[in-house]
């Protein structure tokens, strides 16, 4: 989230944010209220990984697992500076040692396994830490029989992590498969943005695939494909609309429906 | 001998051009062949994604002629359409019926558009899906894949028609395809379009083709702030036969004379073979449900992390 502006009104200071879709300024407590979407013209902002546990989750059920796995530097892999120095960094300011949150927790009452993919963190990519507590929790939820839920919001591979990022797509997916012969439900959720290896893989694997409104998805970025076909793509090209009407997706929900349309499938459950 | 150079190969170049003009000077000749191992000898990464990409490299269409008998070509994925860019059929191997799959990447510029330079579309790998179960569920037949693609297609096209869900559906039912899966590296291996139909019991890789999660120019622009920097990138990437061996990616490097396969195509064509056969005699003896148990376990066991 950027840009949060400071207005000072006559006693008071307030924040404010301009909305990436209307533009219109919102005042962040409430918009904080709405989960994130802007109440004019339904702009979903992206979310963190906690407040995605916190709007899906029962207040106080969710029970971290796999904490302890962590990025590591498979390549010693140095562009503009040394990977491990980035991944250090992070940890060391942020709390994340990974793109992924995993654990345990209940959704109306119903026990579910939950991943969430942080953005936040080298915008979601697919590393090997991230490989790694997904598959765990993949056979945690077989194991628990637990509904697996995971929450996608990924730029695709971790670039940094080389060939060893690419084969995290075909472990994932050896995973779920292990979880679509004995597990139970696998619902996919879809947000802005999910892209590449992570579309590419467990993404597009659910039983059940969930998009978040307007969310931006695709496997090629649209740039790349601007670039490669030197066209102008549609307005709607690779938005949640646009897979849903091309067959790719089950529904779009709006994040503000979106713990009730999850909890009405999981009651559906035998 | 006449083959394009490659930018590395500037000193060979020349020897070849004094050939031309002194035909009759065999020193010249002894000359070129030592220069071509000094130069092959002490290769950089960035020459090695050259030589992988050289036009005149054997592609999988050339495997296919040289190693397979009574090759039948099977087309489309009954869905929308049939792509070129994966050819798929069934053949027979040192006698033996097996299934191959590959990316075409066409012998010259007319083939090369028409298969788009290798580049997938979803309808080829939803091809590549179903031949490879049409071959282990009725010709109980093990399948021999050829890696050879800059990635898949980055077009509207393939994205409305789901590439994404296409190569997401092959990498986890190829995990279910009961018969051995052998997967060859011959040139590109480039990222999820080559992984699309890269899931195997064993994967080898010729010494001078590559395997990457995002090409070195792609690499460079985004993380380098500069496609110029594609020769640092490439190193960084860890994308060389080698690397890929010291990280236990791949199984086997299969040998290439110096000079690179698109010199010595018998020879290479030969090298492949070899090492098809001896890994399709250890892996047509695994029980099924072994096969199958140790080919997740392959997957599942990739990854570098730490555990706190």
């Amino acid at each position: 989230m950027k840009k949060i502006v400071k207005v000072i009104t006559k006693n008071e200071s307030k924040e404010w944010i301009r909305c990436n879709g209307c533009k219109k300024l919102l005042y962040y407590e409430e918009l904080i209220e709405n989960k994130k979407v802007c109440p004019y013209c339904g702009y979903h902002f992206r979310l963190t990984a906690k407040e995605r546990i916190e709007y899906l989750l029962d207040n106080g059920s969710f029970k971290e697992l796999f904490r302890n796995i962590k990025s590591d530097d498979p390549l010693n892999f140095v562009d503009k500076e040394p990977y491990r120095a980035k991944i250090d960094e992070i940890e060391k300011n942020g709390g994340y040692s990974s793109s992924i949150i995993t654990g345990e927790g209940t959704i109306n009452g119903i026990n579910v396994a939950l991943g969430v993919l942080a953005f936040e963190y080298i915008g979601g990519s697919l590393g090997a830490a991230m490989g790694e507590k997904l598959t765990r929790l993949v056979y945690y939820a077989i194991e628990n029989n637990l509904p697996l839920i995971v929450v996608s919001a990924s730029g695709g591979a971790r670039m940094q992590e080389g060939i060893i990022s690419l084969m995290q797509m075909a472990k994932l997916s050896a995973a779920i498969n292990d979880y679509k012969k004995n597990g139970k439900l696998y619902i996919s959720i879809l947000t802005n943005p999910t892209y590449g290896g992570t579309t590419a893989s467990f993404a597009m694997l659910g039983d059940i695939i969930i998009a978040e409104s307007k969310a931006m998805i695709g496997f090629a970025g649209p740039r790349v494909i601007e670039q490669t076909t030197k066209k102008k793509l549609k307005e709607d090209f690779q938005t949640a609309e646009f897979l849903l009407s091309h067959g790719f997706v089950d529904m779009v929900v709006e994040r503000q429906n979106l713990k009730q349309e999850i909890t009405k499938l999981l009651e559906f459950l035998p | 001998m006449n083959t394009k150079f490659l930018p590395f190969e500037k000193d060979l170049e020349k020897i070849y051009l004094a050939m031309e003009r002194n035909p009759k000077d065999l020193s010249l000749k002894e000359s070129f062949n030592k220069t071509l191992k000094e130069i092959y000898s002490k290769l950089e990464p960035f020459d090695i994604v050259e030589i992988a990409r050289h036009p005149e490299r054997p592609h999988s269409e050339d495997y296919i002629q040289s190693l397979f008998t009574d090759f039948v070509e099977i087309h489309g994925d009954r869905c929308f359409g049939d792509d070129p860019s994966i050819i798929t059929g069934i053949g027979k191997f040192n006698g033996k019926v097996v299934g191959v799959l590959g990316h075409r990447k066409g012998q010259n510029l007319k083939e090369q558009l028409s298969v788009n330079f290798g580049m997938a579309n979803p309808e080829g790998y939803r091809k590549a899906l179903r031949v490879a179960k049409l071959i282990s569920e009725k010709f109980k037949a093990p399948i021999i894949s050829f890696l050879d693609t800059p990635g898949a297609n980055p077009t509207e096209g393939a994205e409305e028609r789901g590439i994404a869900s296409a190569i997401a559906t092959n990498l986890m039912e190829f995990f279910n395809i009961r018969t051995p899966i052998i997967v060859v590296v011959i040139g590109e291996g480039g990222s999820g379009g080559a992984l699309g139909i890269g899931i195997g019991d064993r994967i080898l890789m010729l010494k001078y083709s590559i395997y990457s999660v995002i090409s070195p120019e792609g690499c460079a622009s985004i993380l380098f702030g500069n496609a110029s920097k594609s020769k640092e990138a490439a190193k960084s990437l860890k994308l060389t036969a080698q690397d890929l061996k010291a990280l236990n990616v791949i199984d086997e490097i299969i040998e290439e004379p110096y000079g690179g396969a698109h010199r010595f195509k018998e020879e290479t064509i030969k090298n492949v073979g070899d090492a098809l056969e001896k890994n399709l005699i250890e892996l047509v003896k695994i029980p099924t449900e072994t096969l199958l148990h140790m080919r997740k376990e392959k997957f599942l066991k990739m990854g570098v992390y730490r555990e706190e």
